[in-house]
């Protein structure tokens, strides 16, 4: 059985580096913060590793099929009636996988920063918040209980908005970790209600027995949940679609995904930990924690996913082509990639080979985070070395970046699919689970990952090649700490394709072996073959090829670039109607909030609101008669209209 | 009825009231030290919350005029506590104060009115000690007393509660013409749902409005907060609103069940225009004490809503609620009178970068509103989940979503000081301010409450057991 000590201490390492380094950071740690945290986390890298091996090769299978077990349960808070919220941990495959992840990124984030943000004033800070954040995650990942979820996934909105408005002396990067924190925090209270009528129907808050309540046909509590209904829609559809949309606006889903691209305002080593491998694909996770209840009662909500996430990769990959700051093409792809695990949940089926999706929705989750991760941090190295998100400032760094450009190479193959590297391994599966499920999704995908593989490979020419390398006279690549992370990476990235991934993780914990054909392959490997081969005519030398198309294609050029008008639809949705809460600072919001609802209704509502100021007179008297109208008011709605 | 029982079920009262008259000795002869009796008086509020925590024990006296058990003994506490917290956070203003022991003579006789408020069982009894806890903190109102603002807050308090008393006895004669009694054990059986008792419920119900300050009977708030002292908006926004709740429950939930339909469509009227109105008027404010002020009418639209569910629950989320409120409001207004009573300013934007100068105040004030906003993990981020759960008990479910609306609402005006505070410059900040020591105190326990109560699940297993 697992060791509950080291299973606790795993996201308590970081707990402890976050307290002692924000209360001691800037005294006793002051040149050594960076090193403590990142040696807390890799003693917590450790552990994980020794406790995935125990799950799966000891004590995680019980006659071959993958249990989940709970080894920590404490009675936190008895709600009522029976309804309990526990703090425990959960281990399952998918929750022994995202630990590793976790970990291991968060552990090469550490290493990485320990160059890229020396000399920062608020270093130790800057170290406090990387650990709160790797708490949160891992608190998140290991909840054994649907609040417990909330509460963690509440917490890691909260460290991220800290991180991503770190250089808070930058305006654009205040305004960003804001518009982050108020569009998840809008996506979470739906997941809080969401939460609340799951909990309603099934009676309990804990995963484990509200999936077995959920799921057994003869269960009262499934019937109730299905038969009652509101608008038309069943309560158990209600609920998991708007847990759903917590999991939308945290994952960056359309259209809850316009923080995202304004998130990259953050330091880039914090882009690659929390816009590439951990915090946006809490979504994915908490869609496969539910996932048997969705599979089994409610099929429909799995349906929204699907299209949710195919709309989501198709549209983010136009996007990604058209922009020229390099971070912001990796978060538009990063978003591409997380609809792609999303769908690949959508069109899976529950148990033995229906539940390909599945798995190669949580192969790619895995092999996601490492190309994903070493993609931002190979952009953080070159961004260290000219200064610059800007594509225009970079060209012919192939020279001055030898390790960078290989390991980038390496990303941007296995992104593109390019067997036999890991990306290649994961896409066939979600590819051919689309397939099997349903065509058109299938279709929709199948040309958003040749556009993957163009819009990628014209960031790598862009960047490496394009221009004849200059002269810069600037410092070298960036010293042991930050290569280091990006070949392990670069190493994972290129071999992890090849781990056997449905022996561990599968939807119903069998063991499972994903399916693998040749020909099926050829399609998707020549088109992205074709992808990279016209990104390289285009880019591989300056050669105004593609501005001549894009001023030939110019209206829909203009039109994919900026984002297909979705912030600007949203601003005008939010000036015309009461929660103009996005994209906007909240001084904005202050001032057009009650403007927005006058609007809204016209000029009855004007007169009202004009009224209700008058109201507020200063005079006594007037309080006095409101006082009385407002007794006599409710005297008469209650005895005559509302007749009891 | 025998003598200890008298002196055990009243302890509480009867403290309070030897307190008084001691004040009164004090000030009719030779006078003391204001310092030094400011100690005193500190020293003897905390014990009153250490009284109000020990052998509480359940019974009735005077013919059920008196109710105890321990509930209300808890309820009690919470009073006291909040009272001593008020003690503390307003040392630096209290110490210059001419009229030191009158202000405390006031204020003791107010918590005596609210202990007997709830703790009466009888509607006579309910009306004096409403009386008692009301008509002192209009004089109390007036305590600032070289500004024009504060005379005219306490004279729209007096003149108003007068309005309200009015109409509330009113009821009360109505219901015993209907019914015959006032004892709240025996009108539950006389109580029938037919229009002349109805009307007389909402004459009832308004008065609790009132002093609830729920929108439409909200006017006076806004102005009473804004004129008064900080240390009497802060009783009365907390301490008073807190009794309040506490009494509406115990009316609503045992003597007008019969009625409970009809209370619930008003609790819900009154809830859903109250959290609007005041998240509406919240978001214009640039007064922070007027701010708090209809930030508060919103928060009271939350307790109502607890309230509707008619369930243990109802009641366990309520005073839970309102404990929470008691540290989260009280944090929010002691930093906001530190500052006002160092440098007198009270205007929003003279709280730009405060940060720089007074990071302890900042992370203060920012702690309460977010627990006010109800951000986890903070206490007040329980407290409204409790609520919104009691208020779903019912299955109106756009009752709760609307409710969760404006809570987004309510973020937005919440996290728009912190904004101020932490991320504007100015060129002319708040100095750093040398906060005295007991005012820091009192922050450092609003803090654990509002840091502890939430995480620490036996407070609210507590309550439940009070039920």
């Amino acid at each position: 059985m697992p060791n509950v000590i080291i299973l606790v201490l795993i996201p308590f390492l970081p707990l402890a580096s976050f307290l002692i380094l924000g209360l001691f950071g800037k005294s006793i740690f002051r040149n050594t913060s960076g090193l403590a945290g990142t040696l807390s986390l890799f003693v917590s890298f450790l552990l994980s590793i020794y406790t995935s091996f125990g799950y799966f090769f000891e004590y995680g299978k019980a006659n071959g099929i993958y249990q989940k077990l709970v080894p920590l349960k404490l009675s936190w808070l008895e709600f009522s009636n029976g309804l309990s919220i526990d703090m425990g941990i959960i281990l399952d495959p998918i929750s022994v996988m995202m630990i590793m992840v976790v970990t291991f990124i968060s552990l090469m984030v550490h290493i990485y920063s320990l160059t890229y943000m020396k000399g920062e004033e608020r270093f130790s800070t800057y170290y406090s918040y990387l650990s709160l954040f790797t708490f949160s995650m891992l608190g998140l990942v290991l909840s054994s209980n649907i609040f417990q979820i909330y509460i963690f996934w509440e917490l890691v909105g909260v460290s991220s908005f800290l991180l991503i408005g770190f250089y808070y002396n930058k305006p654009s990067a205040v305004a960003a970790s804001k518009k982050a924190f108020i569009v998840t925090r809008f996506a979470d209270l739906g997941f809080l209600i969401g939460i609340l009528v799951l909990s309603f129907y099934s009676g309990t808050l804990d995963f484990n027995t509200l999936i077995q309540r959920l799921t057994s046909p003869g269960s009262g509590e499934l019937k109730t949940a299905v038969t009652t209904s509101f608008l038309g829609i069943s309560a158990l559809n209600w609920g998991l679609a708007l847990v759903f949309m917590g999991g939308a606006g945290k994952s960056a889903l359309f259209p809850l995904h316009i923080w995202l691209p304004d998130a990259m305002e953050g330091p880039t080593p914090v882009s690659a930990l929390i816009h590439a491998a951990t915090m946006v694909v809490a979504g994915v996770y908490l869609v496969a924690r539910l996932f048997p209840v969705l599979a089994l009662s409610a099929p429909e909500v799995l349906e929204l996913i699907t299209l949710v996430g195919v709309i989501t990769a198709l549209i983010a990959a136009l996007i990604a082509c058209t922009q020229t700051d390099i971070k912001r093409v990796l978060a538009y792809s990063t978003m591409s990639q997380i609809g792609f695990m999303m769908f690949a949940l959508g069109v899976s089926g529950y148990g033995g080979s229906n539940g390909i999706g599945f798995t190669a929705s949580m192969f790619h989750l895995f092999t996601h985070a490492l190309f994903k991760a070493l993609l931002f941090l190979g952009a953080g190295s070159v961004i260290h070395y000219v200064h610059s998100n800007e594509m225009k400032d970079m060209g012919g760094l192939k020279k001055h970046l030898p390790i960078t450009h290989i390991t980038f190479l390496i990303a941007c193959l296995a992104i593109a699919g390019v067997p036999p590297f890991s990306g290649f391994f994961s896409k066939e599966g979600i590819l051919l689970a689309a397939y099997e499920h349903n065509p058109a999704v299938f279709w929709l995908a199948l040309a958003t990952s040749g556009l993957t593989a163009y819009y990628m490979f014209r960031l790598y020419f862009r960047i490496f090649w394009y221009k004849a390398s200059q002269q810069h006279k600037h410092h070298g690549e960036g010293g042991f700490a930050m290569m280091l992370p990006l070949i392990l990476l670069a190493v994972g990235a290129a071999v992890a394709g090849f781990i056997p991934f449905g022996r561990f993780v599968s939807s119903d914990g069998s063991l499972l072996t994903l399916p693998f054909h040749w020909l099926f392959s050829i399609a998707p490997v020549t088109l992205g073959l074709l992808g990279i081969f016209s990104a390289m005519v285009l880019f591989k030398k300056e050669n105004g090829k593609a501005d001549q198309i894009s001023s030939f294609m110019s209206r829909v050029y203009k039109l994919v670039y900026h984002k297909f008008y979705v912030d600007e639809i949203y601003l005008f949705i939010t000036r015309k109607v009461l929660f103009s809460m996005v994209g906007r600072p909240a001084a904005w919001i202050d001032r057009n909030i009650i403007d927005g609802l006058v609007n809204l209704s016209g000029a009855t509502t004007k007169a009202v609101s004009e009224r209700i100021k008058v109201i507020q007179s200063g005079k006594v008297q007037h309080y006095g008669l409101y006082f009385l109208f407002g007794v006599i008011g409710l005297g008469v709605l209650l005895i005559y209209v509302i007749k009891f | 009825m025998e003598i200890n029982d008298f002196f055990i079920l009243m302890k509480g009262e009867l403290f309070l009231a030897v307190m008084i008259f001691l004040l009164l000795f004090i000030k009719v002869g030779k006078g003391m030290q204001n310092a030094s009796l400011l100690t005193l008086i500190q020293v003897l509020l905390f014990v009153n919350f250490l009284v109000s925590l020990t052998f509480n024990r359940e019974g009735v006296l005077f013919g059920d005029m008196f109710i105890t058990n321990s509930l209300v003994a808890f309820q009690k506490s919470i009073l006291s506590l909040g009272t001593f917290l008020i003690s503390l956070l307003s040392t630096d203003w209290l110490k210059k104060h001419s009229h030191l022991p009158e202000f405390f003579l006031l204020m003791f006789s107010s918590l005596l009115g609210m202990f007997f408020l709830i703790s009466s069982g009888n509607l006579l009894m309910f009306y004096l000690s409403l009386e008692l806890a009301t008509i002192p903190v209009a004089a109390l109102a007036n305590f600032d007393l070289e500004k024009r603002k504060s005379s005219e807050a306490a004279m729209k308090l007096i003149l108003s509660s007068a309005f309200s008393s009015g109409i509330l006895l009113f009821g009360i004669s109505l219901f015993y013409g209907a019914t015959g009694t006032i004892n709240f054990s025996q009108l539950p059986g006389h109580i029938n749902a037919s229009a002349m008792q109805i009307l007389a419920f909402v004459f009832l119900a308004s008065a609790f409005g009132f002093k609830l300050s729920a929108v439409p009977f909200h006017f006076w708030t806004a102005d009473v907060y804004e004129g008064s002292p900080i240390a009497v908006t802060s009783f009365l926004s907390v301490i008073s609103k807190g009794s309040m709740a506490f009494i509406f429950l115990t009316v609503l939930y045992k003597v007008f069940q019969p009625l409970s339909e009809v209370w619930y469509a008003l609790l819900m009227i009154l809830s859903l225009a109250t959290m609007f109105i005041g998240n509406l008027f919240a978001l214009r404010q640039q007064n922070i004490k007027r701010f708090l002020a209809f930030s508060s009418i919103a928060q009271v639209g939350f307790i109502l809503m607890g309230m509707s569910s008619n369930a243990d629950m109802g009641l366990a989320s309520v005073v839970y609620f309102v404990l929470i409120y008691v540290f989260s409001n009280l944090a929010a207004f002691g930093v906001v009178s530190v500052i006002s009573a160092h440098t007198g300013k009270e205007h929003i934007n003279d709280y730009k970068g405060l940060y720089q100068t007074n990071p302890f105040l900042s992370w203060t004030l920012a702690l309460a509103l977010f627990s006010l906003a109800g951000i986890p993990p903070t206490a007040g981020f329980f407290g409204k989940l409790f609520l919104l759960a009691a208020g779903a008990s019912k299955g109106h479910y756009w009752f709760v979503i609307f409710a969760a609306l404006n809570l987004v609402i309510s973020l937005y005006y919440y996290l728009n000081i912190v904004r101020v505070m932490f991320m504007d410059k100015s060129r002319h900040p708040i100095q750093s301010i040398k906060n005295n020591r007991a005012a820091n105190f009192a922050l450092g326990i609003c803090l654990a409450g509002i840091v502890l109560i939430g995480l620490v699940s036996w407070f609210y297993e507590y309550i439940q057991t009070l039920m």
